[in-house]
């Protein structure tokens, strides 16, 4: 593996490699000193050309775990308003003796772009509506620590899932490992007919359900999608009111789902829409455990893609 | 000075003329075609065994970015794509900077063509003035200035009311539209075809139903109007039925295609590849057959490049950024020769749609072989093989998918009037 570009040119063994070295170095954050040295004099350049502090902040973590530098810039400020290329700017910051950049990018397929001009490692951290692999990741690890096995599981994602990164690093993800995913929400933010063949990584493996009930009956994970109720000026739904009457997820769809079923959401949530408030104390609901396994897969990935130099 | 091309297999769409033989140039003017001529003083033989002999293609479809691109392409860098081609004329797309929209672009255009051009140039001037869809341009005196079709071409007029009166307005001076068909709110901020692609790139789709719904209305406009209507460079297989209508009707349009959309598919885009994002883009191996099928029944009756130069600067960035285009001047000849190869159409019939086709939709006499006419002869090598590179593309710029493949096929010579072009 010499980047980190999604989740689709990803091999089972490779996520499977991926989360046993996560789960392995997840120990270091409970130490009293939570620090090892391990990256000690290499430098992570920490991209976002897309606001993003829970990411950003996870990222940086795990570099500060693993004793690695950071330099990070955000879009403001950028050389991105001054009308430099990003081209020319990977350019320079590589000249300053980078050895590994991770990106958030509004556009998809922008850190396989600056990977097809760099020679050391990129991440991607977030590319438009392309893929977000860390994130789906952690949402594996979250799912072998509580389940322990992928085969036979059902995942319901619910949400736009057409304009989610995540959701579609999600449904690679679960299927290559063995589970199947369904997914659900308004019709015009679920993939159009002809892009379903893509997601069906294994046969039977996915299906797009209009009614909520057909994908969250008897699952094993529901992961609720953060909703956005327009983008680049397109309303996507009539209302937050109207979305979370019919797809947000309450008592009474959590009742739907399999006992000890997981509940999941790659955050922020939007309390009240995507998830009624009392699902707060629902037992199984993971959310925490997520953003701690984020650190733990982005401190495996930096190791996986370091430590061969 | 007098020229004999020997031993050629000679076709001419206009005349229907084919046979194997001799063409005789004399002092840049066609004076025969027969078997065998033989010339009684001194004369420059061109050997021409094994080779089509052919009247110079006519392009109607050109990005020439003169004025306000020049780093991109020019009318003389342009214009000698085409000749390397076999493109003895070309009609130029007003999408330029400034748009085409004045009789004062045209007659810039038309000057700098007589300078430097070593092609024929037609210009073609925008609909709406600004190409902004709002107003109607001066189709009058942009005809008086020399244009000869109107075209809004990168946006569709999708004010069908507009559409409406241009379709009339030009009946006044005989002026053909050339419709870019994209229903613009189904296609915004799309990127590349709707499908297994766009999912896996995570590209925003561009679903057939934005060029059919504009080929539609179009349609539906011409039969209210009883006007004339050329539809550019079509690409799905659901616009194909509606055309089929069209013809029933007996309604008065003609449609073009363009060599990328029965060559090429979708996936020549996968890893982002920008140099294959094009507008309609690349479709699927199914539209690819549907079109070659719409072409061998007729409905699509032109085939013309789209050449549209874009630089590194358009090219060489994210791909949500990069211009959508291809160069295509020299490759419209041998990649729309594998028609024939293919059996799709016959070799007679290719030529109407390289030239007499286009050359009746901008109404200007074709090339052609008859006595006295002005030589503009192809000698084009069907079975030859040539390997693509930066060097032997002479466009400004390098834009096609095409660059390192073998392509089958070769232009091997051009006299142009006076001159000869052995490539
Ligand atoms: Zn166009
Ligand atoms: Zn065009």
């Amino acid at each position: 593996m010499r980047h980190l570009l999604d989740i689709q040119s990803l091999s089972s063994e490779e996520i499977h490699g991926l989360l046993n070295l996560a789960e392995n170095v997840k120990e270091i954050l409970y130490r009293p000193i939570p620090k090892v040295p391990t990256l000690r004099g290499k430098l992570v350049l920490l991209l976002f050309y897309e606001p993003s502090t829970r990411t950003k902040f996870s990222f940086e973590r795990a570099c500060k775990v693993l004793s690695a530098d950071t330099m990070s810039f955000s879009a403001k400020g950028s050389s991105l308003e001054k009308g430099e290329t990003i081209l020319d700017t990977i350019k320079n910051l590589y000249a300053l003796g980078v050895n590994l950049v991770v990106i958030r990018h509004s556009l998809s397929g922008t850190p396989h772009f600056i990977a097809k001009h760099l020679k050391i490692p990129v991440v991607n951290a977030g590319d438009g509506i392309h893929e977000h692999p860390t994130q789906a990741l952690l949402d594996l690890l979250t799912v072998r620590e509580k389940l322990r096995t992928f085969t036979d599981r059902k995942v319901a994602i619910i949400g736009d899932i057409k304009h989610s990164r995540v959701a579609h690093s999600d449904i690679l993800a679960f299927q290559k490992l063995g589970a199947s995913v369904f997914v659900t929400g308004p019709a015009h933010l679920l993939p159009e007919p002809k892009e379903i063949p893509f997601f069906e990584v294994k046969p039977g493996g996915f299906k797009v359900c209009l009614k909520p009930r057909e994908a969250l009956q008897d699952a094993d994970v529901v992961i609720a999608l953060r909703i956005q109720k327009e983008r680049h000026g397109e309303a996507f739904i009539p209302s937050l009111r109207e979305y979370a009457q019919n797809f947000g997820l309450g008592p009474r769809e959590l009742e739907w789902i399999k006992p000890g079923g997981l509940l999941m959401h790659p955050g922020p949530i939007n309390w009240g829409v995507e998830l009624a408030h009392e699902l707060e104390k629902y037992p199984f609901q993971v959310i925490l455990d997520q953003v701690e396994n984020g650190v733990a897969v982005r401190m495996a990935v930096l190791l996986s893609l370091l430590s061969g130099e | 000075m007098v020229r004999l091309i020997k031993e050629g297999r000679i076709l001419d769409p206009s005349l229907g003329l084919d046979l194997v033989g001799d063409l005789l140039i004399v002092d840049g003017t066609i004076r025969g075609v027969a078997p065998s001529i033989e010339y009684p003083e001194k004369v420059d033989t061109i050997s021409a065994r094994g080779c089509l002999v052919i009247p110079g293609i006519v392009d109607i479809h050109v990005h020439l970015r003169e004025p306000g691109e020049e780093w991109k392409e020019d009318i003389e860098s342009g214009t000698r794509a085409a000749l390397h081609g076999g493109v003895l004329r070309v009609a130029c797309m007003p999408n330029t900077k400034p748009p085409n929209d004045s009789p004062e672009v045209t007659s810039y255009i038309l000057e700098k063509a007589r300078e430097r051009a070593h092609v024929k140039v037609y210009p073609i001037a925008t609909i709406t003035k600004g190409q902004s869809g709002k107003e109607l341009t001066e189709f009058g005196r942009l005809k008086e200035a020399g244009v000869v079709a109107l075209s809004d071409d990168g946006k569709w007029v999708s004010d069908a009311s507009l559409m409406k009166k241009a379709l009339l307005y030009a009946k006044n001076f005989d002026l053909p539209l050339i419709s870019h068909c994209e229903e613009p709110n189904l296609s915004n901020r799309g990127q590349i075809n709707e499908g297994i692609l766009s999912a896996k790139l995570g590209l925003k789709g561009i679903p057939f139903s934005a060029e059919t719904i504009a080929v539609v209305r179009d349609l539906l406009l011409l039969k209210e109007t009883n006007s004339y209507l050329h539809l550019a460079h079509l690409s799905v297989k659901e616009s194909i039925p509606f055309l089929r209508w069209a013809k029933e009707e007996g309604l008065s349009f003609t449609a073009e295609t363009c060599p990328h959309y029965f060559t090429l598919t979708e996936t020549e885009v996968d890893g982002y590849n920008t140099i294959a994002k094009v507008n309609p883009p690349l479709r699927t191996e199914e539209d690819v057959q549907a079109i070659k099928h719409a072409l061998k029944e007729g409905l699509i009756e032109v085939i013309a490049s789209d050449h549209a130069p874009h630089s590194p600067l358009e090219k060489e960035v994210e791909f949500e950024l990069a211009s959508f285009g291809m160069i295509g001047l020299q490759f419209l000849l041998p990649l729309s020769y594998d028609l024939v190869r293919q059996g799709f159409l016959s070799q007679q019939k290719l030529l109407e749609y390289l030239i007499t086709n286009p050359a009746r939709v901008i109404k200007v006499d074709p090339p052609n072989f008859r006595e006295g006419s002005p030589a503009e002869v192809v000698i084009f090598n069907p079975e030859k093989d040539w390997v693509v590179t930066e060097e032997c593309i002479l466009s400004k710029s390098k834009n096609t998918p095409l660059l390192g493949r073998t392509i089958k096929g070769k232009v091997e010579a051009v006299i142009l009037g006076e001159g000869v072009f052995r490539l």
